[in-house]
């Protein structure tokens, strides 16, 4: 069994991001802290933290709102399933619940508007019941009898959907039936000799990969969310990790999927590396979002571990340098596992973020890094910016390869995480600060003007809203490739004095989209497209190609079983 | 060309930015007395102190927030490596089976030629040496600070390009002038070519910031491609402003020129392809009371060539130094922003599919937008523009030929002061002065136009006689031409109105189909006269009918438009601002019947034109001298391009025309609606 026993929700925060124990508090001091065990920063006191929420957002500690620390379950709408339906259930002996808890942890993903709903009031539409299949089969089981009843079923991996994929439409009438895949997290085989291994789809990333460790390998796919997301998850959206430069995206590692689909499964014949027989099936799978099956079991690479891992990083005098020199790396193809540039706004968060100093000889030696960036090298604390870098290999190929990398840049250690923003945001939501991040990917030409124009449009767009705080609003690149990059913008602000925050905030995302589409990025590099996006898939992929997708989904689920309407 | 297509193909969203409301003119009048008080005089102070010690002074400009500064030869040497530039190089060399070094080397000369080289020593004399001029010429000129101000924020918010009217040289050097004073950044200037012939004042103007382009570099692809890079250049890095002329040219007629698209386009490029956030247009108007070039322009509509710039021309122009040239009104509007114009208009721009370096032709939305945008800028700029009192008494006078009672004179020019405010001019009269006052000192300012005999205005050497000397007839032209540029600044405020006063005269008719209909006519065909919002036909109509409503000269109902009582001497003289132009045409359209053989060329029609119009003038069987205006002539040709009424082919050498019968005996028949109105009345 994974970490994840029946009931996750147990050790995850309902109304949050991660775990219960870990999150941003405001100590008896006024300090920022966090808790819990779970990482490099657990149990660490943050002591600038306080004062750059209060600087850069406006933020103040007198000013704090509480949410709800108990879902109200008398706010629940009602669990509605036909007798017959549950009668056949129970006889296919799939486990199930239609308790509230149960129901409503499934009716929503990490959209900013889904966690405010979540603290203040109720959604809409949630599902009726939940089924925890244990194995394929289970899964062909379910789908026919959602395709007998006429039922509607929405899978869910992780939750980790930053798309609203998993809201439940408003007007569904039919009953809605949530298939978590939690409980399909085996891995069923390893081969050493492809250096394949075989699983099934519910299971989570950090699982995967511990497991996969016990026998010396590992997948090497690590999206930000892959202590919560699921392998079915990354397949039905396209998923990127972060060392993908090493590894690869998931349309690089998958060998074979098998999929459940309210006409049948579909899967290839063998598993082989590549095969020409017309358009590649696996790309109708990848991206669909759960709107044409699911996916039950994949095959996927699998690596020896790597034995030895480098940290790095990089200052640059401007964002404009960082980018050029990230640029001239892809060109060379020598790109670490991983490189990640944080522009000067993201660069001053980290350091936020930084723990008190252990002693008197660490603080001397940042003293003597700061002194040595910004007056020894002339740096402009407000411009530089950082590039973090992850090298991993064989030692003697990660040194050869570093080297080649800092010959093209300047060499300085920092190390940021980023995942740290997603829970730092939680805390934002304590004291009126809202935020959220949204991903692109754009040509190397247009990266500057694109992270300029969409930066400077977010802020514009909160000065004409009526936002009192100037906005924090900034960037990073997060992958390299050799035509373009992806970028990630963060984004918070301040909302106090506004009647309605959620609201504002889904204007400001839509014009930075709109912006982003305007100056040559994409909707999308790996987040998908749920419904939050929906608007511009035909502007995305033009008539033709939407009705493509369409005829596929009108004849593999012409019934709209996976009715979650995502995407088309 | 697309955009002057049959108005009823026009309709435009409604409440879109671009519809020129009526409501927006009934606020108007208040504006203009708010508008009045914010000019400020700046010649006051230079009066008063050193002028050494201002130009002297510590100059310190705002700048964009993301400027990198850097020298001029750095731009030439990005200019010259950037990928648009070399892109075009290597194109050519490949056509031409050149080396690239050669090609190279041309477009080195090219920038040097263009390059400005802004130099502070230069514009320090500038500052001194225009001090010393200007309050020489001008008894004041004004500013308005608001407008400044604003502009100082846009400076540094992005980047900006300012859009001055045309009707003098002046224009430029005094807005250098009072950028340097009110210390923001000097822009660069896309000016003529002919000013390189000015040697010393050339290699001046360059280094107080001017950049040159040729006036025609239509086939050198490479010219354009090293002038728009330069010019984009300047504009991403936010160096400076960008001054340009929309109308291309100095007007000589004092209307406003149809606008030209090509560095328009350029500038607003880099928006396009997200290259800068946004750009900040400045329309700027500005007003002479009395233009430095008036008789230099008579001369050139008459068909005296212009003499060519140069620097001892320049010194001879020393004895204009002795002469009043009035006051000066520089207005600068509300920065517009690109952004703002562009949303939901071209979000969906066609250079993310390809390279941005790559030269592309502009689509056809992009194309339209530009031409909508040339057009609004343009109509910002005449919003702003000040009409002096001696607007008026030129209007009144040139319908008075060839004498006016003094009293009369003054009596009518108050009452067309009334109207002119009541249509949303922005009038200067000096409200200190009794109306005589004012009226004798505009008199006294152009008396080299007119003269105070015995109680009697009268203009210069005209007399109104038949069986006139050519030279006569020459003299008289000169003179009502002169007039009649001062007229003309006051038909961009009345052209909506007087066209539909026009309109109910040639149809004599209530019903409102019909007189619209007419209406179109004469849009139509004074298309390249005034300036019209490409389109909105029915908008202008509304205008026009709204503020005669408003004047109580004309009553609407759903179906018909009536002439009050009060209101036909005014409908009258709405018809009469315009005759000239009604009956240039139709003079011309009747040339073009009798006389244009199988295919001519513009030249020859205009000389053709001329001496027919001469031999009229002569005899005395035409009073309408205007219709010797080289300008009316060509924008007459181009509307009967326009209407198919002329055909124009290209040749190998330039455009012939060919003249359709038919359709021009249907103009000319609208034509005689409207003149025979006139001789009957």
């Amino acid at each position: 069994m994974g970490q994840f026993a029946h009931f996750k929700e147990k050790i995850l925060k309902w109304n949050g991001w991660g775990y219960n124990d870990s999150k941003f508090i405001f100590n008896k001091k006024g300090q920022a802290e966090f808790t819990g065990k779970r990482y490099r920063l657990s149990g660490m006191v943050l002591p600038v933290l306080k004062e750059w929420m209060e600087k850069t957002l406006g933020a103040s500690l007198e000013h704090k709102i509480t949410s709800r620390a108990f879902l109200n379950t008398s706010d629940v709408p009602p669990s509605i399933v036909s007798e017959e339906f549950l009668q056949d259930l129970r006889a296919s002996k799939i486990s199930y619940s239609q308790e509230a808890e149960d129901r409503v942890f499934r009716a929503h993903g990490h959209c900013l508007h889904e966690i405010f709903v979540l603290r203040e009031g109720m959604f809409k539409r949630i599902p009726d019941i939940v089924v925890w299949p244990g194995c394929h089969d289970d899964v062909v089981k379910i789908v026919e009898l959602a395709c007998k009843h006429n039922l509607c079923i929405i899978p869910i991996g992780g939750g980790t959907s930053v798309s609203s994929a998993l809201e439940c439409p408003a007007d569904e009438r039919r009953t809605i039936v949530s298939l978590d895949t939690s409980q399909m997290n085996r891995i069923l085989w390893v081969d050493e000799k492809n250096l394949t291994a075989h699983i099934e789809a519910g299971i989570i990333g950090q699982d995967l990969e511990r497991q996969l460790g016990e026998s010396g390998y590992c997948t090497g796919h690590e999206p930000d969310s892959m202590e919560f997301s699921s392998l079915g998850g990354w397949v039905a959206t396209r998923a990127s990790g972060m060392k993908k430069n090493i590894y690869g995206n998931i349309e690089d590692l998958v060998v074979h999927i098998k999929m459940v689909t309210p006409r049948g499964v579909i899967e290839k014949n063998c598993q082989v590396p590549r095969m020409s027989t017309g358009p590649d099936i696996h790309h109708f799978i990848m991206g669909s979002e759960g709107t044409l099956g699911v996916v039950t079991e994949v095959t996927i690479k699998i690596r020896p571990i790597p034995e030895y891992k480098k940290y790095g990083s990089v200052v640059f005098p401007n964002f404009e340098r960082g980018v050029a020199c990230l640029r001239e790396i892809a060109k060379q193809r020598c790109a670490p596992a991983s490189i990640r540039l944080v522009d000067n706004a993201q660069f001053q968060f980290g350091h936020a973020l930084k723990p008190q100093v252990a002693s008197i000889f660490t603080s001397f030696l940042d003293g003597l890094k700061k002194f040595y960036i910004t007056k020894f090298k002339g740096f402009d604390p407000n411009e530089l910016c950082v590039a973090t870098l992850l090298f991993e290999g064989d030692r003697e190929k990660v040194l050869q390869h570093e080297k080649q990398v800092y010959d093209i840049a300047a060499k300085f250690r920092y190390d940021f995480q980023g995942i740290l923003f997603l829970i730092w945001s939680d805390l934002g939501l304590d004291y009126y600060i809202i935020g959220e991040s949204f991903e692109t990917s754009v040509p190397w030409d247009r990266v500057i003007d694109l992270c300029r124009n969409v930066k400077e449009r977010i802020v514009r767009e909160c000065k004409e809203k009526g936002v009192q705080f100037a906005p924090f609003s900034t960037c990073r690149v997060t992958q390299t490739y050799d035509a373009g990059a992806c970028v990630y913008f963060y984004f918070a602000f301040n909302y106090r004095g506004i009647s309605d925050p959620v609201h504002v905030y889904e204007q400001i995302e839509r014009a930075a989209r709109e912006e982003i589409l305007a100056n040559g990025g994409s909707l999308s590099h790996h987040h998908g497209v749920g419904k939050l996006r929906k608007q511009w898939m035909k502007e995305s992929i033009s008539d033709v190609g939407l009705g493509m997708l369409k005829s596929v989904k009108e004849y593999v689920d012409p019934n709209n079983i996976f009715g979650n309407r995502n995407l088309l | 060309t697309e955009c002057k297509s049959s108005p009823n193909s026009d309709i435009r969203k409604p409440g879109s930015i671009w519809s020129h409301s009526v409501f927006a003119y009934s606020q108007q009048k208040e504006l203009t007395s708010k508008k009045r008080d914010e000019f400020e005089d700046i010649l006051e102070e230079r009066r008063q102190s050193s002028d050494l010690r201002y130009a002297m002074k510590c100059y310190s400009p705002v700048i964009y927030k993301g400027l990198s500064a850097c020298k001029p030869s750095a731009i030439k040497d990005s200019v010259l490596q950037s990928e648009q530039v070399q892109y075009v190089i290597k194109q050519l060399s490949k056509e031409m089976g050149e080396s690239t070094d050669i090609i190279q080397e041309e477009a080195i000369e090219i920038l040097d030629e263009m390059g400005h080289n802004l130099h502070i020593g230069a514009i320090r004399f500038f500052a001194f040496s225009l001090s010393k001029i200007f309050k020489r010429l001008f008894q004041r000129v004004c500013v308005n600070e608001e407008g400044i101000q604003k502009l100082q924020q846009a400076i540094q918010e992005h980047p900006v390009v300012l859009l001055p009217s045309h009707r003098s040289y002046i224009d430029f050097l005094m807005l250098s002038y009072l950028l340097y004073t009110y210390d923001l950044a000097l822009p660069v200037i896309a000016a003529g070519m002919d000013f390189l012939g000015m040697k010393i004042v050339g290699e001046l103007l360059r280094r107080s910031g001017a950049f040159f382009m040729r006036r025609t570099f239509g086939g050198n692809r490479l010219y354009w491609a090293v002038f728009a890079e330069y010019v984009k250049t300047m504009l991403r890095n936010g160096y400076a402003p960008i001054e340009f002329f929309l109308e291309g040219t100095r007007s000589r007629t004092a209307k406003t020129l149809t606008p030209k698209f090509g560095l328009l386009s350029i500038v607003m490029e880099p928006f396009f392809k997200r290259e800068v956030f946004d750009t900040y247009l400045v329309p700027i108007s500005i007003s002479y009371e009395r233009i430095l070039e008036e008789s230099l322009y008579a001369y050139e509509l008459l068909g005296v060539p212009k003499p060519k710039e140069s620097t001892s021309g320049l010194l001879k122009a020393r004895k204009i130094l002795s002469d009043n040239f009035g006051s000066i009104h520089v207005y600068f509007g509300q920065p517009v922003s690109l952004r703002t114009l562009a949303y939901g208009r071209v979000d969906r721009c066609p250079y993310r599919l390809v390279p941005r370096h790559l030269p592309q032709k502009l689509s056809e939305d992009i194309q339209e937008f530009v031409t909508d945008v040339a057009y609004k800028m343009e109509l910002l700029q005449m919003e702003n523009m000040v009409l002096s009192p001696w607007v008026l008494i030129a209007s009144v006078l040139l319908q008075n030929l060839p004498a006016i009672d003094f009293e009369l004179l003054v009596e009518k020019t108050l009452w067309l002061k009334g109207l002119t405010q009541a249509f949303g001019g922005f009038l200067e009269w000096p409200d200190n002065l009794s109306a005589n006052k004012a009226v004798t000192s505009s008199l006294a300012l152009h008396s080299n136009i007119v003269s105070l005999v015995n109680g009697q205005v009268v203009l210069n050497d005209v007399r109104m006689e038949n069986g006139a000397t050519e030279e006569l007839v020459f003299k008289q032209a000169l003179s009502i031409l002169m007039c009649g540029a001062y007229r003309n600044q006051l038909l961009n405020v009345f052209v909506r109105p007087s066209l539909v006063a026009v309109a109910l005269q040639m149809t004599q008719s209530f019903r409102k189909e019909e007189i619209y209909s007419c209406f179109i006519f004469l849009r139509d065909i004074l298309y390249d006269e005034f300036i019209f919002f490409p389109g909105i036909a029915l908008k202008d109509f509304e205008e026009g009918c709204f503020l005669l409503t408003k004047s109580d000269v004309i009553q609407v109902t759903p179906q018909e438009i009536l002439v009050t009582e009060r209101g036909n001497s005014v409908a009258v003289f709405l018809a009469a601002l315009f005759r000239p132009f009604m009956k240039g045409y139709q003079i011309i359209s009747r040339y073009l019947s009798k006389e244009a053989k199988e295919a001519f060329t513009e030249k020859q029609f205009i000389l053709g034109i001329r001496n027919f119009a001469f031999q009229l003038l002569q005899t005395g069987s035409t009073q309408c001298y205007e219709v010797l205006s080289s300008d009316l002539q060509k924008n007459a040709l181009a509307a009967f391009v326009r209407l198919d009424v002329v055909k124009k082919m290209k040749t190998t050498n330039g455009f012939t025309y060919t003249v359709n019968k038919e359709a021009l005996n249907k103009t000319a028949e609208m034509f005689g609606k409207c003149i025979s109105y006139w001789y009957t009345s």
